[in-house]
């Protein structure tokens, strides 16, 4: 697995249409003309980013702009939702993850997600890290080894090291999401999906996940959604701004992507007027 | 209770802050926080708190009925012959009250009916909860609630007539007679199944879906998800739907006493016919024992018993509950 690299190249930051997808170093992630349904409704439409190895990319963007809809689709967690559909290509290594006979269970093996509420199991804290790999079969040599490495990673082993057996529920809200965080990586994924992870947590806890975020950067690619534009400014490599459109017509609502570039040129120098008005808060 | 709760509102001594001035009128002030009175509410409660007491009451009724004809009887048995004693013949003239051969049949009807609803109830359960689109449960859910509202005669008519006589006798050509205690069971545990299913399905819907999301999101299939992380979530509810079952199942009295036979005798295996607590009740209430007599004080005991052995199965089943429940 590839370490840390230097920070994204500054020509990167020229980039400003929607190609920009094209210009990232090295896509582990590529997400091409996608729309997301549910039934009749589109929640996303043509979609086109690319999401860098070893890199932290934001979604941001207003209530209902569809951010949490594509996430979802990233390792197809929305096929538990009854009449979710996607259209277009998410391609993984150059694979579209919603090709035929494909697994969706290999594809949330290998993509990860920590949710916006903390969703530990009611089990002791090793059986919750021991349980993705245990249900997938991971061929293991120390279950105790893996369990100790996840929850360091997670910069929670030495909070929890001598109460591996207690309920998980006992755990304070930043500690049982920061359980979620190596529950996740238990299973040894590449990439980990993460729906606004702090949404619940108090600042502390917030700059605890924050930090192991870029800690963890070094490992794993991170796709983080979020309401907190100032989170997504402090941890993210690049950002990507979406809103929600208004057909005339029918009046629906439709995610759209506006804008995706570096997380410096999003903030300091953004091309759509649209992402100036969010980014400076006049609107959202 | 109403004029109570005004009184003390206007005579709360109020010296902090008004430093117990009076108005003008020469009433005491009435507090900012002064409701205004609600008799309907006072009504209402009353009504609650009749409705809780005459559930209790009924239980403590029961209790009663059936101490006092219980404590005439064993006057007359020891408890140590009634429990232990492997004779039941209280009607024959060297009458014996051992109360074993009674147990036995119960013993048996309720384990095959177990062996039936249990797995089947908690199936259809994982189906309904985990499995089933919206359009599958709408159709699934009536079928089995309808199951619950055949009256028990006619399962009991089905255990006898069909099972046993048909499909054991005819089909089969099983060694059994008229009745059998597997015959009675199966039927019983068909009985039981939208018991078991219904309740455990509540509980399993209970769980949180974020519990089934973290699940899927590791890469666990559905069954995974349901079995490992569902299941014991759930597990306080699913409990209760067993032991809920297993009461149905040791009170049911229809069935036993029409297809699972009527003599008092030690049931050894599944193809013998016995009679239970709940048919030897059944078939001695008919009417001809003299009130206040011993063979009618046997009634209470043996409903003493079948009380008792409830209210032990629901004890242990909440302390099994209590050490081995996940709270979510």
């Amino acid at each position: 697995m590839a370490t840390a690299h230097d920070d994204a190249p500054m020509h990167l930051q020229a980039a400003r249409n929607g190609s920009v997808a094209d210009h990232v170093a090295r896509p582990i992630m590529r997400v091409e003309n996608v729309d997301v349904y549910y039934g009749d409704f589109r929640a996303v439409t043509d979609v086109n980013l690319a999401f860098g190895l070893n890199e932290i990319t934001a979604l941001i963007g207003p209530s209902g702009c569809g951010k949490s809809t594509l996430l979802r689709s990233l390792n197809r967690m929305n096929d538990l939702i009854e009449g979710a559909r996607v259209e277009g290509e998410i391609l993984f290594h150059g694979e579209n993850i919603y090709g035929k006979g494909v697994d969706p269970i290999e594809v949330r093996r290998r993509i990860g997600m920590v949710f916006q509420k903390p969703n530990p199991f009611p089990k002791s804290i090793y059986d919750n890290i021991a349980y993705g790999p245990r249900v997938t079969g991971m061929k293991v040599e120390s279950m105790d080894d893996l369990v100790e490495e996840s929850l360091t990673r997670a910069a929670l082993w030495d909070e929890v090291k001598d109460k591996l057996k207690q309920s998980a529920i006992g755990l304070s809200g930043g500690q049982q999401q920061r359980l979620c965080i190596a529950r996740a990586i238990s299973v040894r994924p590449d990439v980990i999906l993460m729906d606004e992870p702090c949404a619940s947590l108090d600042p502390i806890a917030t700059m605890r996940i924050e930090d192991l975020m870029q800690e963890l950067r070094k490992q794993y690619t991170i796709v983080i959604v979020t309401h907190n534009m100032q989170q997504a400014a402090r941890v993210a490599d690049r950002t990507a701004f979406f809103t929600a459109q208004v057909s005339e017509g029918s009046g629906a609502r439709t995610g759209v992507l506006v804008e995706y570039g570096t997380t410096t040129q999003i903030f300091e120098d953004p091309t759509d007027q649209r992402t100036e008005d969010y980014i400076s808060g006049r609107f959202g | 209770m109403l004029a109570n709760t005004t009184a003390s509102v206007t005579e709360v001594p109020r010296t902090a802050s008004t430093g117990g001035s009076t108005t003008p009128s020469g009433h005491p002030p009435r507090s900012m926080f002064a409701g205004r009175a609600r008799p309907g509410e006072a009504v209402i409660k009353l009504a609650l708190r009749l409705a809780a007491a005459v559930a209790m009451l009924t239980t403590i009724g029961i209790v009663i009925a059936l101490l006092v004809p219980a404590i005439g009887f064993f006057r007359e048995v020891p408890v140590f012959d009634f429990l232990f004693g492997d004779r039941w013949a209280p009607r024959f003239a060297d009458a014996s009250f051992g109360v074993i051969p009674l147990v036995t049949a119960t013993l048996w009807t309720t384990a095959i009916a177990l062996v039936v609803a249990v797995p089947l109830g908690l199936g259809a359960a994982i189906l309904l909860s985990e499995y089933a689109r919206p359009g599958l449960r709408k159709v699934l859910k009536p079928i089995l609630e309808l199951l619950a509202g055949v009256p028990t005669v006619v399962y009991g008519l089905f255990a006898l007539q069909f099972i046993q006589a048909t499909v054991f006798r005819e089909w089969l050509r099983l060694d059994t007679g008229a009745f059998s205690v597997l015959a009675a069971g199966l039927v019983m545990g068909i009985m039981i199944i939208p018991t078991v299913a219904s309740i455990s399905e509540d509980a399993m819907s209970a769980v949180p879906m974020a519990l089934r999301q973290g699940s899927f999101a590791l890469g666990a299939n559905r069954m995974q998800t349901s079995l490992r992380v569902v299941f014991p979530a759930a597990l306080s509810g699913i409990m209760a739907a067993i032991v809920l079952g297993i009461s149905r199942a040791v009170g049911e009295t229809m069935i036993v006493a029409i297809a699972a036979g009527n003599q008092a005798r030690i049931v050894s295996g599944p193809l013998e016919q016995g009679q239970t607590m709940t048919g030897f009740i059944a078939n001695a209430a008919l009417g001809d024992s003299r009130v206040g007599s011993l063979e009618y004080d046997t009634l209470y005991a043996v409903g003493l018993l079948l009380f008792a052995i409830t209210l032990i199965v629901n004890f242990i089943s909440i302390r099994l509950v209590r050490r081995f429940r996940q709270a979510y």
